[in-house]
């Protein structure tokens, strides 16, 4: 069995210089799948027969001369994304029986560019959650501890990546749902900015919110997949019409000069101290290579988690309201009258937190309260981003921890929801104020990934990339491989 | 008895005549195979987006200008959440705080010589709903959802109608506009074109507004006068009997032509509308709205008054020439043939040929007779050729396909008689035939000179010029005195 530590640009050369095929490696990472997803259980759905024909047309793509930077590479999709004829559930029971009748831009984009699909990743029920506990298909284990929560929503995708299952895999993130995972099982992930990566065939949960983006083993690889997955896409009427930039350019860039500021509101009450010493090592790591590290203020930061769970919940409460039992997913059995077909039909299919978030978004927009809590709400969330604004007068990048503490022992939070919402404390402010951001590995605590978060003005994602690309030219954090004894 | 005053305000479903949906590309024609026009978007499946189709935002403007409205610099879909089966998504997208069309007006005119303005309050854009049917199944509801995602514009008027004549002349009004302007194709019966109707009554000299019910399910004009009649009367009846109006919405069954209650509002959702995040505000700036205006029809109302102030056409007549674009067009082309007899052409077209169209139930744009084969009659007419009595021959051979005015004329004969040696010598054998009656005229009986007229049209076969038949015998029979 081989190690399988190969990142995606390892693969392009392997396949390129003819060293195995992509039907081979499809063959590994479906035999390694087979040996680790009933422990890890970050797979819903593997297509392996669609993997290895996929694998078979790409080989024969490679071999006639006609590659793409893709071609024959393996990866796996959250089931957010909806695929043409496989099942798409977004871990929930009413969507288990769901077949989507087309792509999402993303996958299309995907098989465009010769990608191998090896299947669909567990996640939180609907992308709500930050430990991958609240999935209809069950929790998925952290890789580096089996016994701890992987993150979430994208659990599944960055375990699988950390387990090395998938040499990459695509996940959303609404409140922190890449970058939270990625830096629990010590991968790297980036959330681009709002707009840059079309939603179209995304399941939405809070659509102002909720952006696609990569989770691959170095940043380099993000940058890859990135390439293929951004742009603008017609069908998407918030995505931005606006180029591409090449994003392996900058990666190589000095960052001699950059300013990079530090939060003081990301480093105080709440963070755990161990954390905080992984940090602040990676800060000393940035000083060496030359930015200037500033201290700056994002004064509204306590607003965030309140001001999310308002827009995002009321945004969820209309957004699930499709899911009725009518014309697709679960319905249940012989309703007596159009309002049971209703009540049972979404009752039985919806999970608990997804249950919660509906009510907490109905009530937020009912009359009488909706200027309280939905108007208030944007309000507040125009405060947030502003403060981010001014930042970047002063910085070229921010840079703090992605969550207050390592992953926690599953069960640890499932009765506190409120301590849950916690964990993305840190994330939760960037996806109000649709700015880019990046998790990556930089240190372990108690011998568990601690992630460093790295946020950009708008569009800067190159930038981002660039900056932890270059620390990850400095360290090996992000080369360490659990050993899933 | 109180005398009571009736307030009525009008919300108006026009269908706007895209070709494709409001948020997706699937066809709007109507009565296809159910659920063959809807795609994955007009479905709600997850993860599909709407895309606005720009052309509903150039037929709001468009309306907008029409009617001399604010135009909204930028509008915001919202979300209007409910549950119901033909609502795939479980919110219909519409527009709430800020509507595409703000405040506007139009003038009716419900009777002769009256003008009236009528305050509209907004226009917005909307998505429909699909249908629900209930009658095919038995114990069951099918679903339709081609109709979901067809674009509306909804005309909210003020409660400025004061009769079900005026709501009738305001719908008309409208309906009429949105034509000329082609923005939808007005179709009742298909539902291009709805109207809910707002009622309420109160005691002549207050102030303060009634209780409303809303009306709905009236797919005619007629229904609509009948069922605000019918209401009124209802209204007045319940108060004066000691009840309460209450606001609810009723629906109006032409059959029985009665109203009855739907659902009360207090059963009513909170919509929690919401602005749609799926979808950007729509910009409209100054320079588009100059645009749309610059390439805008001329308009029923302007079409009116050139009617009246340079043709010197009654009001009623112009009215009724610029009731459809359809109409208005016939009667242009016909003018351009004719140019000098405006009258003359709009008494035929609303006379005789509306009464022949009515009673073949085409529509003016599929009449046998074009607007040139009557502009063609008239010109015989006024050219003295035939007489108008013929005129009428004439028109129904066109319209039963015999040619043009001309080839009708010659064929038949139908020439009339102009040579004063001719009409003579028919007046010379009438009055010889009947000394009697010669007698009773010189005896100073003028009446019998009609006798005599009617005697020598029938031996020309109607063709005798009947002005000089009138005028010659006249001077015979005093002059031979």
């Amino acid at each position: 069995m081989p190690a399988m530590t190969t990142t995606i640009t390892g693969i392009q050369r392997g396949l390129a210089a003819g060293q195995f095929s992509s039907v081979e490696i499809t063959q590994d990472y479906l035999t390694r799948i087979g040996l680790f997803n009933d422990s890890i259980n970050c797979f819903i759905t593997i297509t392996d027969d669609l993997a290895l024909q996929q694998a078979k047309a790409a080989d024969a793509i490679i071999a006639a001369g006609n590659a793409q930077p893709l071609t024959g590479v393996p990866l796996a999709h959250k089931d957010i994304y909806c695929t043409d004829g496989i099942k798409t559930s977004c871990a929930s029971k009413i969507l288990d029986n769901f077949i989507a009748p087309y792509d999402a831009t993303v996958i299309e984009k995907f098989n465009q560019a010769g990608a191998v699909m090896l299947g669909k990743t567990n996640m939180d029920e609907f992308a709500m959650g930050s430990s991958n506990e609240n999935s209809y298909y069950g929790p998925v284990a952290n890789p580096w501890d089996f016994e701890r929560v992987p993150g979430g929503s994208s659990g599944g995708s960055a375990a699988a990546v950390a387990a090395r299952l998938t040499p990459a895999a695509t996940g959303t993130d609404t409140g922190g749902s890449i970058r939270q995972p990625a830096a629990l099982c010590g991968i790297s992930g980036i959330k681009p900015t709002y707009g840059r990566v079309s939603r179209y065939g995304m399941i939405a949960f809070g659509s102002s919110l909720d952006q696609g983006g990569p989770l691959a083993q170095s940043a380099e690889d993000c940058a890859i997949l990135l390439q293929t997955m951004a742009g603008f896409d017609p069908r998407d009427s918030t995505s931005i019409e606006q180029p591409v930039p090449d994003y392996s350019v900058q990666l190589n860039q000095d960052i001699k000069g950059l300013k990079i500021g530090l939060p003081e509101e990301y480093f105080a009450e709440g963070l755990d101290a161990d954390v905080a010493r992984v940090i602040n090592a990676a800060i000393e790591e940035y000083r060496k290579l030359g930015a200037e590290i500033v201290d700056i203020k994002l004064p509204n930061s306590g607003l965030s988690i309140p001001v999310y769970y308002v827009v995002s919940s009321a945004e969820c409460s209309s957004n699930l309201s499709r899911f009725d039992g009518v014309r697709f997913g679960h319905r249940c059995d012989n309703p007596v009258d159009l309002e049971d077909l209703y009540k049972r039909s979404r009752s039985e299919g919806f999970g608990d937190e997804v249950k919660r978030r509906i009510m907490i978004g109905t009530y937020a927009l009912s009359a009488g309260y909706y200027d309280a809590y939905y108007l208030k709400a944007q309000q507040l969330r125009r405060l947030i981003k502003q403060d981010y604004e001014k930042a970047f007068t002063a910085v070229d990048a921010i840079l703090c921890p992605v969550t207050p503490e390592i992953a926690f022992k599953q069960g640890d939070k499932t009765d506190d929801p409120v301590s849950m919402y916690l964990q993305d404390i840190y994330t939760i402010a960037l996806n109000l104020a649709g700015l880019p951001g990046m998790s990556i590995p930089a240190g372990f605590s108690q011998g568990m990934p601690v992630g460093l978060q790295l946020i950009g003005n708008y569009f800067e994602e190159s930038r981002l990339l660039n900056l932890a690309h270059q620390y990850q030219q400095v360290t090996d954090w992000h080369l360490q491989v659990p050993e899933m004894k | 008895m109180a005398a009571w005053e009736t307030v009525i305000g009008l919300e108006i479903h026009a269908q706007l005549a895209t070709s494709s949906k409001i948020f997706s590309g699937a066809s709007t024609a109507f009565g296809a195979q159910p659920n063959t026009q809807a795609c994955a978007v007009d479905l709600g499946f997850p993860g599909v987006l709407p895309v606005l189709n720009a052309e509903v935002v150039n037929m709001a403007v468009k309306f907008g200008v029409a009617i001399n409205a604010e135009i909204t610099a930028k509008s915001v879909f919202e979300r209007k959440n409910y549950f119901y089966p033909d609502l795939p998504k479980g919110y219909q997208i519409s527009q709430f705080e800020l509507p595409i069309v703000g405040k506007g007006s139009l003038s009716i005119n419900p009777e002769e010589g009256i003008t009236k303005v009528v305050g509209i309050t907004r226009a917005h854009l909307e998505e429909d709903a699909g249908k629900s049917l209930h009658e095919e199944f038995p114990d069951q509801t099918g679903i339709d959802l081609n109709r979901a995602g067809t674009p509306l514009l909804e005309i909210v008027s003020e409660p400025d109608l004061r009769s079900a004549r005026e709501a009738v002349a305001y719908a008309r009004k409208i309906h009429t506009l949105v034509r000329f302007l082609d923005i939808c194709d007005g179709n009742m019966q298909e539902g291009s074109f709805r109207c809910d109707a707002n009622v309420s009554i109160r005691p002549l000299g207050q102030l303060e507004l009634g209780t409303r019910t809303e009306l709905k399910n009236i797919n005619s004009f007629r229904f609509l006068e009948r069922a605000i009649n019918i209401e009124i009367e209802r209204q007045i009846g319940l108060v004066e009997d000691g009840g309460q109006v209450v606001l609810e919405t009723r629906l109006y069954d032409a059959d029985k032509n009665e109203t009855r209650s739907m659902r009360s509002k207090e059963e009513a959702n909170d919509y929690r509308y919401f602005p749609d995040p799926d979808l950007l505000p729509v910009e409209v700036t100054v320079d588009d709205i100059e645009h749309i205006r610059r390439s805008l029809p001329e308009l029923p109302e302007q079409i009116r008054s050139r009617y009246v102030d340079s043709l010197d056409l009654s009001d009623y007549n112009a009215e009724l020439l610029t009731g459809s674009r359809e109409i208005a067009a016939y009667f242009e082309q016909a003018l351009a043939q004719a140019p000098a007899h405006a009258k003359l052409l709009a008494n035929w077209i609303l006379g005789d040929l509306s009464g022949a169209l009515n009673k073949s139930s085409l529509e003016i744009e599929d009449s046998p007779v074009s607007a040139e084969m009557l502009a063609g009659l008239i010109l015989r007419i006024v050219d003295n050729t035939i007489s108008g009595k013929i005129a009428k021959q004439v028109f129904d051979a066109m319209w039963t396909g015999e040619g043009d005015a001309d080839a009708i004329i010659e064929t038949r004969g139908l020439r009339q008689i102009t040579d004063s040696t001719a009409i003579e010598s028919l007046i010379d054998e009438v009055i010889a035939a009947n000394p009697d009656q010669v007698e009773q005229f010189r005896a100073g009986k003028e009446k019998v000179l009609g006798f005599f007229v009617g005697q020598i049209m029938k031996q020309s076969k109607g063709k005798a010029n009947p002005g000089q038949v009138n005028q010659m015998l006249l001077d015979k029979l005093r002059n031979d005195a």
